[in-house]
């Protein structure tokens, strides 16, 4: 829902990153307030992974220019954890498996992290448990996922249910939804995507990076932006999605080409 | 008996030996004057020896041990943190010497015995003689020689046939004083179909430095099943040194989990031998050690017969300035067709001084096997870490229960609750406090 009143929760200028040496951003120019649902599309290694993870602050990536405030404050001076407590949420591609801790206690863990700051106690183990089962109806999730390892031996599906479930328990003001739909079938995709518009409001927003238009059947954008070669070159409303649908990305990309023989000439 | 040794700490060790009470067994008797004379013509191993290349037992030496005759004086709450109230039956050892008053009866199904050495030697001589001093029979290790020469205090359990022992026995040994030296001697028989589990627990009340040389024989016969937890959780100052060797019948299975916490230096000597067909075994170990202490873990896997299947598991987590060592031997003689026999050595190393040797040894003489190793040697997942810190973790509190995981894995295959319970404690504080 398109507020143009609204807090702006994330506002990303000119931003460069390198991985490896690499420069895979290019300059990224992106703007999100409070109500809105963006999502970002591309090719293959365009760079949009990348981008949600750079937000997030994954290690691999080193920003070489340009700035980012979130909520108002400068994104970089935070650690991934102090952003992750300002209310900055990314659902893994590839959630990671970690054998050896049960599930419930890395929940809970992660959901006494954000209480203090928000100004709230810390659940015990039996309260904490009356709250997930509640979570978990939201993604039809079965309570024995609690008591097994983090993602150890979930399918595709379930994995990216436990993702969404982090997200219903920590309440992020931004999620950053890094290819959500992938391994998931239709239904799985129908609930998955059932939870995360159930989580969506006027105070928060949410950044889904998707390849393919099929989950934005179930999660309404209000902004559409393509990504190339490390750069948004097209923005648009849920329209450009279906014309990306049909057309696939190569008409953007030819456009692109041309332009940048052109500038070269 | 008068025989000089010819190593003088050897002498200092063996001073009191000799006046041991003779055994009416003969057999025995012979066993530990054999073991005795070996004990004397050998020396404290150096880093010269293969087997010993990287645990320098040179402070060991430096320690004046003596076995002590009575047990010193220690109260039920002095070791209820170690309780397992899941066991059918605890024996408890201070300082080596049999503890009535900390030991518990239980019932125990028909067919099942639990004794004291002394007992069982004077009860069923007949049932230890095939076992006992022969299946570690010492060859050219002085520590096991010296435990047979001092053979005396420890246990037996005998399991019939077809009997099966669901709880655990618990064989709690607890190390009280200054200087003294333990040689606990423990036997498991389990007889044709025979099932059990055996905890040998060690524990400290402080932290004094002493010696614990422990050997334990273990009998699994035809289609017998035994699961043997051991816990070595010493004081940080002691000296532990323990060997267990293992025969496995036809279609007999061993489940061996090894917990290293303790000792300054230890050394955890494991062998099992494959004498039947079919036969399974399982090797956990774990070590968490930080600070100066080493800890070194030897294990042999010999399969000498066909279609024998081994599972094994070592992980260590090094912090401060520690050491941990692994050899892991696996043999595959030339009659033992289709064996199927995997080893992991795993290490995680939390400090820049942590240090770890490890050395997976696979020899193969048949043609028709499936035989895989690995070792790994390694920091935190940096994946691992982000996907923690992303859901608000501090690097501590990720680093930590990434550490925690990776010890968890292995304790979690404990199938005794209460154990997995204290031990995961004792990670989860270690972790937390640094290492």
């Amino acid at each position: 829902m398109i507020n143009r009143n609204a807090t702006t929760l994330l506002e990303v200028s000119n931003l460069t990153a390198t991985v490896a040496g690499v420069e895979i951003l290019k300059g990224i120019n992106l703007t999100v307030r409070a109500g809105e649902v963006h999502a970002i599309m591309g090719p293959n290694g365009s760079g949009k992974s990348t981008f949600a993870k750079v937000l997030a602050g994954h290690p691999a990536y080193t920003v070489k220019g340009g700035t980012v405030l979130f909520r108002g404050k400068d994104l970089f001076a935070l650690s991934s954890d102090e952003r992750a407590r300002a209310g900055m949420f990314l659902g893994f591609q590839y959630p990671v498996e970690i054998p050896g801790v049960t599930n419930s206690a890395f929940l809970r863990l992660a959901y006494n992290t954000v209480q203090v700051p928000r100004g709230r106690d810390d659940l015990d183990p039996l309260e904490f448990d009356d709250l997930v089962r509640e979570k978990m109806k939201l993604l039809e999730m079965d309570p024995g996922f609690l008591s097994r390892s983090i993602n150890d031996g979930f399918s595709g599906g379930e994995k990216k249910r436990n993702e969404i479930l982090q997200m219903a328990l920590l309440e992020p003001v931004l999620a950053l939804l890094d290819e959500t739909d992938s391994g998931l079938d239709i239904d799985a995709l129908r609930v998955v995507a059932g939870g995360v518009n159930k989580l969506l409001n006027a105070d928060n927003a949410c950044v889904l990076v998707t390849h393919y238009q099929r989950l934005l059947n179930y999660i309404t954008p209000d902004y559409v932006h393509v990504m190339s070669g490390g750069r948004i070159i097209k923005s648009g409303d849920k329209a450009l999605a279906l014309q990306l649908e049909e057309r696939g990305y190569d008409w953007l990309l030819e456009g692109k080409a041309g332009s940048k023989a052109g500038a070269a000439a | 008996m008068t025989v000089q040794a010819t190593h003088p700490y050897v002498a200092s060790l063996l001073a009191g030996s000799t006046v041991l009470p003779q055994s009416n067994a003969s057999w025995l008797n012979t066993r530990r004057a054999v073991a005795l004379e070996r004990a004397n013509s050998l020396s404290v191993p150096t880093t010269r020896d293969e087997e010993w290349r990287f645990t320098d037992l040179t402070p060991l030496t430096r320690v004046q041990f003596q076995p002590v005759s009575e047990a010193a004086a220690v109260n039920e709450p002095d070791i209820a943190a170690f309780a397992v109230p899941e066991a059918a039956v605890r024996l408890t050892f201070v300082d080596g010497v049999y503890a009535p008053a900390l030991s518990q009866s239980g019932r125990l199904p028909a067919g099942c015995t639990v004794e004291l050495l002394a007992d069982a030697l004077k009860n069923r001589p007949a049932q230890l003689e095939p076992h006992l001093a022969k299946l570690a029979h010492g060859g050219q290790e002085l520590f096991t020689a010296l435990n047979t020469a001092f053979l005396q205090h420890g246990a037996v359990i005998h399991v019939a046939k077809n009997t099966v022992l669901k709880q655990p026995v618990h064989l709690l040994f607890v190390a009280t004083r200054e200087n003294a030296a333990a040689y606990p001697r423990c036997l498991v028989v389990a007889e044709t179909g025979a099932e059990c589990a055996v905890i040998e627990d060690y524990v400290a009340l402080s932290d004094k430095t002493y010696l614990t040389n422990a050997v334990t024989e273990i009998a699994v016969a035809a289609n017998a099943s035994v699961r043997h937890i051991k816990l070595q959780r010493e004081s940080a100052a002691a000296f532990h040194i323990s060997t267990c060797a293992v025969t496995l019948a036809k279609d007999a299975r061993y489940f061996g989990h090894a917990v290293t916490f303790g000792a300054r230096l230890s050394r955890n000597n494991l062998g099992i031998i494959q004498q039947g067909e079919g036969a399974h075994a399982q090797i956990d170990g774990i070590a968490l050690i930080g600070g100066r202490q080493l800890a070194d873990t030897h294990t042999l896997m010999d399969h000498t017969q066909p279609n024998g299947t081994c599972e094994q598991v070592h992980k260590t987590i090094v912090g401060g300035g520690a050491h941990a060592v692994f050899n892991g031997k696996v043999f595959v003689r030339e009659g033992a067709q289709l064996t199927d026999s995997s080893q992991q050595s795993r290490n995680l190393l939390l400090s820049d001084k942590a240090h770890v040797d490890t050395k997976p040894q696979l020899e193969i003489f048949a043609d028709d096997v499936k035989c895989a190793h690995g070792a790994t040697v390694g920091q935190l997942d940096a994946e691992s870490l982000f996907y923690l810190k992303s859901r608000g973790l501090s690097d501590a509190q990720a680093r930590n229960l990434l550490t925690y995981a990776f010890g968890a894995e292995i304790i979690d295959r404990i199938p005794v609750p209460s154990l997995v319970a204290q031990l995961e404690k004792f990670v989860m504080a270690r972790t937390e406090g640094g290492i």
